[in-house]
């Protein structure tokens, strides 16, 4: 899985990131968010709602970062 | 008043109505003494006092001798909470909430915390409101619930007084934080304990209401005197009371003309925004809610930037965004009904507002919001 690497960057970067890359996979497969801003535990599943991809939940990196999973649906 | 044509932040304060200037001058030339004195100008400043107490219980829905003047809606909400968890220890520590309350009301759970008692935040669902059943449920046994009448972020009212009900039934007493419906709307019934601030209906700053209902117990957690029937310590500000009396029942008078007028032009805030800004999210309930306010949220924005060009052109207003605040996390009420945090702008309208401050703000703000995702390179994700 891609993990986008956004660690020490603030809101709305972690989304415009994943909004740039999410059509590096096919749809049906999966892309991963690593953001330590607390804002994009809000802001990715939003995202993902208002342009209808799924949101899969979050996971831990080994550094404690959360790490946040999407799948491409369009 | 000098600022005002762009002032489009009422939820955190409005300017002095202008019977409340009027009063305050008044009272501060005539009201000057100490209310407590026996002598002539402590009976006039007593008068005031009174008279100021008997307009806001009326407009309350309350007794004169149930309200008490404060130092503000914090502490009014700070002085409800603790007091009413300390006036029911024997059933219990446990403060339920709702996930939405203003700061004042969770810090005050905090504290309640730090001294060993438990708090319970009530989810709220996407429009940030709490269901009724749900609250009432996690509410049974408490020794104190909290719901706001509405929402200070985004505007969505409260089942207060359904709430209520159920509380009153289950025996648990429940505080209301009215700060920002006091004046504009009727207070929903059944409450044991009501806290409000005067500078949000035109009053005067530094001046809250905590109002206590006959019967509730209520322990005052704080060292007391003999003002203000052992609520409120120290000396009375008089002058500012008068004022927000005057205020409040000028407010309350006005109040269905104004909400009529002011739901208007929120209601297109919410459609001309909705239409002519692209990935805009507005949030709060559409039809339940505050006449005055209005907020969304903008896709790939940076909340600060915006209020940065906003505050340019001579608009303020405010953000529930993370970069917008000092801890840099987002807005607990956003966070709580799971919608967009960033890019985030509270639009809330006041008696001095006017049609052409709307239609300004709606002219500047969807290219201030173009060129911002211009040149964060964002157009078209």
């Amino acid at each position: 899985v891609i993990i986008l690497d956004q660690r020490g960057r603030r809101c709305p970067l972690p989304v415009i990131e994943l909004a740039r890359h999410i059509g590096d996979v096919p749809v049906g497969a999966s892309i991963a968010v690593a953001a330590d801003d607390p804002a994009a535990r809000l802001d990715i599943p939003a995202w993902c709602r208002m342009r209808g991809h799924g949101y899969e939940g979050e996971s831990a990196a080994g550094d404690g970062v959360p790490v946040y999973r999407v799948t491409r649906l369009r | 008043v000098s600022g005002v044509s762009g002032y489009l932040d009422a939820a955190a304060g409005v300017p002095l109505h202008p019977v409340a200037a009027q009063a305050l001058a008044a009272a501060l030339a005539d009201g000057w003494a100490d209310p407590a004195k026996l002598y002539g100008a402590g009976r006039r400043a007593r008068l005031l006092l009174d008279g100021a107490r008997e307009a806001i219980a009326e407009v309350l829905g309350a007794r004169p001798d149930e309200v008490t003047f404060c130092a503000s809606g914090t502490q009014a909400a700070h002085l409800a909470v603790l007091g009413g968890l300390a006036g029911r220890r024997r059933a219990g520590t446990r403060f339920v909430h709702s996930a939405v309350e203003h700061s004042c009301v969770l810090h005050a759970a905090e504290r309640h915390v730090a001294a060993g008692g438990t708090a319970v935040g009530v989810p709220v669902d996407r429009d940030g409101r709490v269901g009724a059943a749900a609250f009432a449920a996690a509410a049974d046994g408490a020794a104190l619930a909290s719901l706001m009448t509405a929402n200070h972020e985004v505007g969505t009212l409260q089942p207060v007084a359904e709430v209520a009900d159920a509380c009153r039934a289950r025996g648990v007493p429940l505080h209301t934080d009215a700060a920002q419906s006091a004046g504009r709307l009727p207070i929903p019934p059944g409450w044991s304990l009501l806290s409000a601030s005067a500078h949000k209906w035109g009053g005067p700053p530094g001046v809250g209401i905590l109002a206590i209902r006959t019967g509730t117990r209520w322990q005052n957690p704080l060292p007391t005197d003999e003002r203000e029937r052992g609520r409120v310590p120290g000396f009375e500000n008089v002058p500012a009371a008068v004022a927000a009396a005057a205020a409040l029942q000028a407010v309350a008078a006005e109040s269905a003309g104004e909400n009529a007028r002011l739901s208007t032009l929120t209601a297109r805030i919410r459609t001309r925004v909705a239409a002519a800004v692209p990935d805009v999210e507005v949030v709060g309930h559409p039809e339940d809610r505050l006449p005055h306010l209005v907020t969304f949220s903008c896709l790939y924005v940076d909340g600060e930037a915006l209020l940065h060009e906003l505050d340019r052109r001579g608009f303020a207003v405010s953000s529930g965004s993370s970069c917008t605040s000092s801890t840099l996390t987002p807005s607990h009420v956003l966070e709580a009904m799971g919608v967009l945090s960033h890019g985030n702008v509270r639009v809330s309208l006041h008696r001095d507002t006017r049609e052409d401050d709307v239609d300004r703000f709606l002219a500047v703000l969807p290219p201030i919001v173009r060129d911002l995702r211009t040149r964060a390179g964002v157009n078209g994700l």
